[in-house]
Formats: C-alpha cells, sequence, structure tokens
C-alpha cells in the first residue's frame, strides 16, 4: 500500500512492480472492479496540463472513484487562496485522495504535510513527476521485457525536468544503468546527484549505440532566449533525434517521450512516428499505471 | 535604582561585584555593599557587556503583523541586546531623515533598547539614486549605517558613489551581497540537495563576487565597508584577503573592512530544506557544512568580526505555504547567543578566551563599526551600564513559538542549546531580569 506518491524514492523496487503488475492486471481485465466506487479523488492542478489531468481523471473513474476537477484558474486559487485553506476545503468536502499538480517544487510535499488523505504528486516545479516514472517503466517492460541491466539514456533539459528526476531514481531502482545527456548547462555536473549510479554525457552520438531506450525531454519554450543554448536550431544539431542519430540505436532500442513533443526539435518527425518509438503507448500506459496507484493507495480501495 | 550585582564574572574572569548607579558602573570589587541598592545574585553568571545587533529587521513601519518595534525590542532584551540596528526596508522604507527619526524616537519610547535606525542605501531600496544619506545622518538618529538589506547594492557605480559620499559623516555600508544575475529564480544554495529538490540554486559565487568587488571598491575611495551575512567558505577567503591588505589596516579608527555571519549560518545546512518547509528558507541561503566550519573559523580567528542575527519575523501564512511562494529569514534575536556558543563549542577555546571572542563578536566591535558610543564596553567603572549576565552551565530546549517575537519563524524549536540569558541592564536599569522582560 502506498501512503502518499510524493517522489519515485517513496517507492521500493517490490512496491513499483507491484504497481507495475497492478497496472498489467488491469490491462488484462484481471484488475479489482471499480476498487474506489464511493471515493472523491481530487485533481488540484495549478498548472495547465490537459494530457495529464484527463489521464488522472479517465484513471480515477475507470476505477470507480468520483472526481472532482479543482483547476486552479477560475477557481479561488486564482483569487490568492493558499494551498493550506485550499487543502483544508477539499478535505471538508470529504475528498478521499489528492492529485496535485503544482509549479513549486515540494508543494506535493507541503500539501501531504497539511492533510491526512494520501497525496499523489502529478508533477511539482522542477523536483517529480513519479507516476510518469511508472509509467514510461511499465513501457519499457511492455516493450522490452525487464527493466534491470537495460542501459537508459535521457536526453535534454535534465537540469529543469521533472519527469528526468523521477526516472533516475526509479529506472536506477529497478535496476537500469542512467545516463543524462545534454548540454551542460541543462545536466547536472555530478549524475550522482540525481540518483546512485547515473552518468553524464555531453555527447550524444557516443550514448546511443549502447543504449537500450532513449528518452527524449521537451525543450521548454521558456529556455529559449536564457542562454542556456546558443539556438534551437544549435540544439537540435547537437542533442535532437534525428534520422541520422537514430540509425546508431541497436535494433531493438526504444524511443520515449513524455510529451507534448515539439517536432524537429528534439526529435524528428520521422523517428516519433517510427516503430521504434514508443509516444502513443506512453499515453495509453499512463491512464493504467495511475490506476494501478489510485488503487493500490493507502485506506482508500474497498474490494 | 541603584543594583549590587554580586559574584559575576565579568567576560569569564574571575568573580567580583558590580554597583550599578546612575546609569553607570559606580563600583567593581569584591565584597561591595551599597545600602539601598537591589542585589542581584549571579553566582556563576558570566557578565558581557550588552549585546549588539547590526542586523536586525523590526518591520516596523508597514510590517506591525509579523513584528512591532516594542515585541522586538522585548525579545532583543530577553536575548541579551541592549542595542539593535533596525534595517531600512521597512514600507515605507527608511530612506529619509522623518522615517529614521521616527523609528528612533518609537525605539526610545519602547525604551527596552537602544533602537538605532539603519538608513537606506538608495530610494525606495531601488538601486537608482541615492537616499538622503547626509540628511539622515544629521537627523535625530545621527543614522552612520547605510543598506539596502534584502537587495544587493548591485549597480558598481552606485555603490562607488556611496561608498565615497558617507566619508563626509564617518558613515559605513552595509551590503547585501548577492549578484542579481546570478540569483535569479534562486530559492535554497547551488548544490547536491537543490539539485535532487528541484528548487532553484543560489551560487556562492553570486556572493562572493560582489564581496570582490566591493572590498575593492572600497579601498579605492578609502571607505568603510560592512559585509552583511557572509554565508560561505569562498567569501571568507576573499575577505581574508582584503583584511591582509595594507591599506585594511592603516590610519586611524577600526578596520575599514567588517563582516558579519548570522547565527543560522554557524549552525544549520542547506540539508534542512529536503523538509520543504519555509522555516529553513532565508537569504542568503544555508549553505554545506563546510561553508559552516569555514564560517566558524572565521569568527574565532577574527576574519569575520561580528555576529549578527537578521533577525527576519514573517507572519505564519507567509511561511506555511509553497517553499517558492514563501518570504526568507527566520527569527534570530532571543537564540543568538545559545546558537553561537554551541557553534563555538568544537573550536578549542578556553574559558576566558571563549567569553572574550562572545564580547568582542557580539558587542564590542558591532558597537564599534555602528559607532554606539555607549554600548560595546566591557564593564568597568565609569562606563554606562549596558550588560548582560549569562548563565553559562544552563542548557535550553528552544520552545516552538517565537517567545516574545510576535511572529513564529522560529528555525531552532525543539534543539536543545547552552547558555542562557538571566539578566540584562539597560543603562543600569533591569530590562531583563530571571530570564523575563520587565516590561
Amino acid at each position: 500500500m502506498i501512503e502518499n506518491l510524493l517522489s519515485a524514492a517513496d517507492l521500493d523496487a517490490a512496491t513499483a512492480a507491484a504497481i507495475l503488475d497492478r497496472a498489467a492486471g488491469f490491462a488484462a481485465g484481471a484488475g479489482p472492479d471499480q476498487p474506489l466506487r464511493g471515493v472523491t479523488v481530487a485533481n488540484l492542478f495549478y498548472e495547465d496540463s490537459t494530457r495529464t489531468r484527463f489521464s488522472f481523471d479517465t484513471a480515477a473513474r475507470r476505477v470507480g472513484a468520483g472526481v472532482v476537477n479543482f483547476a486552479a484558474k477560475g477557481s479561488s486559487v486564482a483569487k490568492g487562496e493558499s494551498l493550506k485553506d485550499t487543502a483544508w476545503t477539499l478535505r471538508a468536502m470529504g475528498v478521499g485522495a489528492v492529485v496535485i499538480r503544482h509549479g513549486a517544487a515540494g508543494a506535493a510535499h507541503r500539501l501531504a504535510g497539511w492533510i491526512d488523505e494520501p497525496v499523489v504528486n502529478a508533477g511539482d516545479g522542477a523536483h517529480e513527476h513519479p507516476t510518469q516514472a511508472l509509467l514510461d517503466a511499465y513501457t519499457i517492460r511492455q516493450r522490452l521485457g525487464r527493466i534491470a541491466g537495460l542501459r537508459v539514456a535521457i536526453v535534454g533539459d535534465v537540469r529543469h525536468s521533472r519527469v528526468a528526476r523521477s526516472n533516475a531514481i526509479l529506472l536506477g531502482a529497478l535496476g537500469a544503468k542512467v545516463t543524462v545527456v545534454g548540454p551542460p548547462t541543462l545536466v547536472p555536473r555530478d549524475g550522482a546527484v540525481l540518483a546512485p549510479g547515473v552518468e553524464v554525457s555531453f555527447d550524444l552520438d557516443a550514448v546511443l549505440p549502447e543504449a537500450d531506450v532513449v528518452m527524449m525531454l521537451r525543450v521548454q519554450h521558456e529556455r529559449m532566449g536564457q542562454a542556456f543554448f546558443p539556438s534551437v536550431r544549435e540544439y537540435s544539431r547537437r542533442w535532437g533525434l534525428d534520422v541520422r542519430r537514430a540509425a546508431l540505436l541497436a535494433e531493438h532500442a526504444i524511443v520515449m517521450h513524455p510529451g507534448p513533443m515539439n517536432r524537429g526539435v528534439e526529435i524528428a518527425g520521422e523517428v516519433a512516428d517510427s516503430a521504434r518509438s514508443t509516444i502513443v503507448d506512453q499515453v495509453a500506459n499512463g491512464v493504467l499505471v495511475r490506476m494501478a496507484v489510485l488503487s493500490l493507495l493507502k485506506g482508500l480501495a474497498n474490494r | 535604582m541603584s543594583y549590587l550585582i554580586r559574584g559575576a564574572r565579568i567576560v569569564g574572569g574571575d568573580p567580583v561585584d558590580l554597583l550599578l548607579r546612575d546609569g553607570t558602573v559606580a563600583e567593581v570589587g569584591t565584597g561591595l555593599s551599597a545600602a539601598g541598592a537591589t542585589v542581584v545574585d549571579a553566582d556563576g553568571l558570566v557578565v558581557l557587556p550588552g549585546l549588539v545587533d547590526l542586523h536586525t529587521h523590526l518591520r516596523e513601519p508597514g510590517r506591525e503583523d509579523a513584528e512591532t518595534i516594542a515585541t522586538g525590542s522585548r525579545a532583543a532584551a530577553l536575548g541579551g541586546f541592549t542595542a539593535v540596528c533596525a534595517m531600512a526596508n521597512t514600507d515605507p522604507v527608511a530612506d529619509t531623515a522623518a522615517l529614521v527619526e521616527q523609528v528612533w524616537r518609537i525605539g526610545r519610547d519602547v525604551g527596552l533598547v537602544d533602537v538605532q535606525p539603519i538608513g537606506a542605501v538608495s530610494v525606495g531600496l531601488a538601486g537608482e539614486r541615492l537616499a538622503a544619506l547626509g540628511d539622515m545622518a544629521d537627523s535625530a538618529a545621527a543614522v552612520r549605517i547605510f543598506s539596502d538589506d534584502g537587495i544587493c547594492v548591485h549597480d558598481p557605480l552606485l555603490m562607488r558613489r556611496a561608498l565615497e559620499y558617507v566619508r563626509a559623516f564617518d558613515g559605513v555600508i552595509a551590503q547585501h551581497a548577492e549578484e542579481p544575475r546570478l540569483t535569479q529564480g534562486a530559492q535554497m544554495h547551488e548544490g547536491d540537495v537543490s539539485a535532487r529538490l528541484g528548487l532553484g540554486g543560489w551560487p556562492a559565487v553570486a556572493e562572493e563576487s560582489i564581496i570582490a568587488r566591493d572590498v575593492r571598491l572600497a579601498e579605492h575611495v578609502d571607505s568603510r565597508l560592512h559585509v552583511c551575512h557572509v554565508s560561505t567558505a569562498g567569501s571568507v577567503e576573499i575577505l581574508r584577503a582584503a583584511k591582509a591588505r595594507p591599506w585594511a589596516s592603516s590610519g586611524p579608527g577600526p578596520a575599514r573592512i567588517t563582516a558579519e555571519v548570522t547565527p543560522h549560518h554557524l549552525l544549520l545546512t542547506h540539508e534542512l530544506a529536503a523538509t520543504y518547509d519555509p522555516l529553513y528558507k532565508v537569504n542568503p541561503p544555508l549553505r554545506a557544512d563546510t561553508d559552516v566550519a569555514a564560517l566558524r573559523q572565521a569568527l574565532v580567528d577574527g576574519t569575520i568580526d561580528i555576529v549578527a542575527t537578521d533577525h527576519a519575523p514573517h507572519v505564519a501564512h507567509d511561511k506555511e505555504c509553497e517553499w517558492a511562494h514563501a518570504r526568507p529569514g527566520m527569527l534570530g534575536l532571543e537564540t543568538a547567543l545559545s546558537v553561537t556558543l554551541s557553534a563555538l563549542r568544537d573550536a578549542g577555546l578556553d574559558d576566558r578566551r571563549l567569553w572574550d571572542v562572545i564580547a568582542a563578536r557580539m558587542s564590542r566591535a558591532p558597537a564599534r563599526i555602528a559607532r554606539l558610543d555607549g554600548h560595546g564596553r566591557d564593564p568597568a567603572v565609569g562606563v554606562s551600564a549596558n550588560l548582560t549576565l549569562v548563565d553559562p552551565a544552563a542548557t535550553r530546549v528552544i520552545a516552538a513559538d517565537g517567545g516574545a517575537s510576535r511572529s513564529r519563524n522560529n528555525p531552532y524549536a525543539g534543539l536543545s542549546l547552552p547558555g542562557r540569558i538571566v539578566a540584562t541592564f539597560l543603562r543600569g536599569e533591569p530590562t531583563v531580569i530571571d530570564g523575563k522582560a520587565c516590561r
């Protein structure tokens, strides 16, 4: 059972495996039927994220829960209500669990300190996005049959990426060998600050032939013009996964992207649409993994 | 009223009696008796010159919900202080003679500590035009320290002019050293913990580059520079080199370059940010343990001249929120001496030397930098009776509340710390007796 899911570090290998197995069970139609019937899950979204909110919303409904969507825009949050007051409001409404997406790192931790109900971090600033890491792990296992021993390259703006942080932690804990690749301005100097054993490279061409999994990160528009790299074109030439680079990959290697993609920037359209791309699978698997997480939250499931 | 303090150890020396009369120390000796004097039993206690805080945020005017001159003065007295220098970043900003006189007068009316206003360097702390430096110096508040604290005077030309100008009245510029471009979006010390937590980094070099520039600017115009809240090992190195240059100690008067460290930078580290509790959010941020060690060493060897609290009260809702949305700062007045004692515990100082360092860094030197003539002098016949009685043997567990402060952002709650302030005297009258505020 999961008390809160704030960080991928909250999951030991056994718990992570239990979530992935439960997700696989749901995929096979073998999971518990509507385990959260009668429970209300609050989706508290302080950032615009249609994809993630829709994924959590769908997952909650498929496990039988009622959902209240609390978007920052148009609610009291936009009028300046504090996170703590909002948390107490949700409690008073009797929600069983809170899913929170927030622009500030640590927001989910803060929320979990104020309420007794389980909190699921759906992305907090540049900190973590643990359900993304779970769905990526699920997708890797689905395609390649295992995670332990695989070489995973996470490529791009690692510095500002919650996806990279959670994946480095979770995939490392599940036995993968993680290398982060990107311009020196956007990767940590020492990969170990992300998770034990994480390596750092600036040279994508050198990393690709050895990789079993390549995870391309989105280049955020706000990074441009902040001198992290000279231009989008140069970024794309050095760290984008174009057709030439994709040919360096081993035949079995897969290409992942958390979405939304900038086609032609970090990933070429032909690569995104190729057979080795898992991008559409990742979206489908996101719902399954989130169903599993919600159904395994402590004290929530009825069956 | 007169007071006879029996058996106190002056700055850790041998026990003596002190008779306080008409605001001064009238007699010092053994076996003193004075008819009509109130006797204060100070057996086992150390008597220090009243502590002086060069860096206090009293929040009045503007944020009286967080602190007032009255509540802050009481916290200061309880912490053993007889004088505090009130920072200029109030609302409105203390950038005119009228405003500094207002703060000074309220402080005097409260009467628990001497409240010495600090004037802003620039109008509205905007870093564009010089504030009314001379008018503030000539006012009843007799301002000598000028600071835009909270914001760095980062324009090198404005900094140069400010340093140059205040020479006319023996002023000093107290710089908040923070290169603003290098700290855009900064939330905590840039290092392994910030990388893990996904919080924006405040790199040490943002402080060090400004200090390196300012020590040369000060030398170039032959003026006085005081560096606020030094927080990194690299800053200590730069200060040590700057102070070793012949200019720094040439000519009459005290050192031209001085520096302070806060109690929290002597004790706490950036690991605490992993709680995401903004109680530990402060500017400059808590740093690594190697920085803490360098700061402690610098305090002992005098590279850092003083301990200053940077007492920064904040209302609860400015701390009970997301880290990035919280205001930086923590309380410090009531715990400063205990935290400093705790930080120096492992420095290998003998008892006499320890108390001499404490008196130097927390009273004599800050009084000298602030030009507070009645403060910072060891108790002796004829000296203004501003003094503090400390129980060195006591250990206290810091309460979770904020003490006398109106705010509650106390990062030391639950810690067991050495030393307790037993009494504080301001010009011969007690402001604290038996650890309790008299008013």
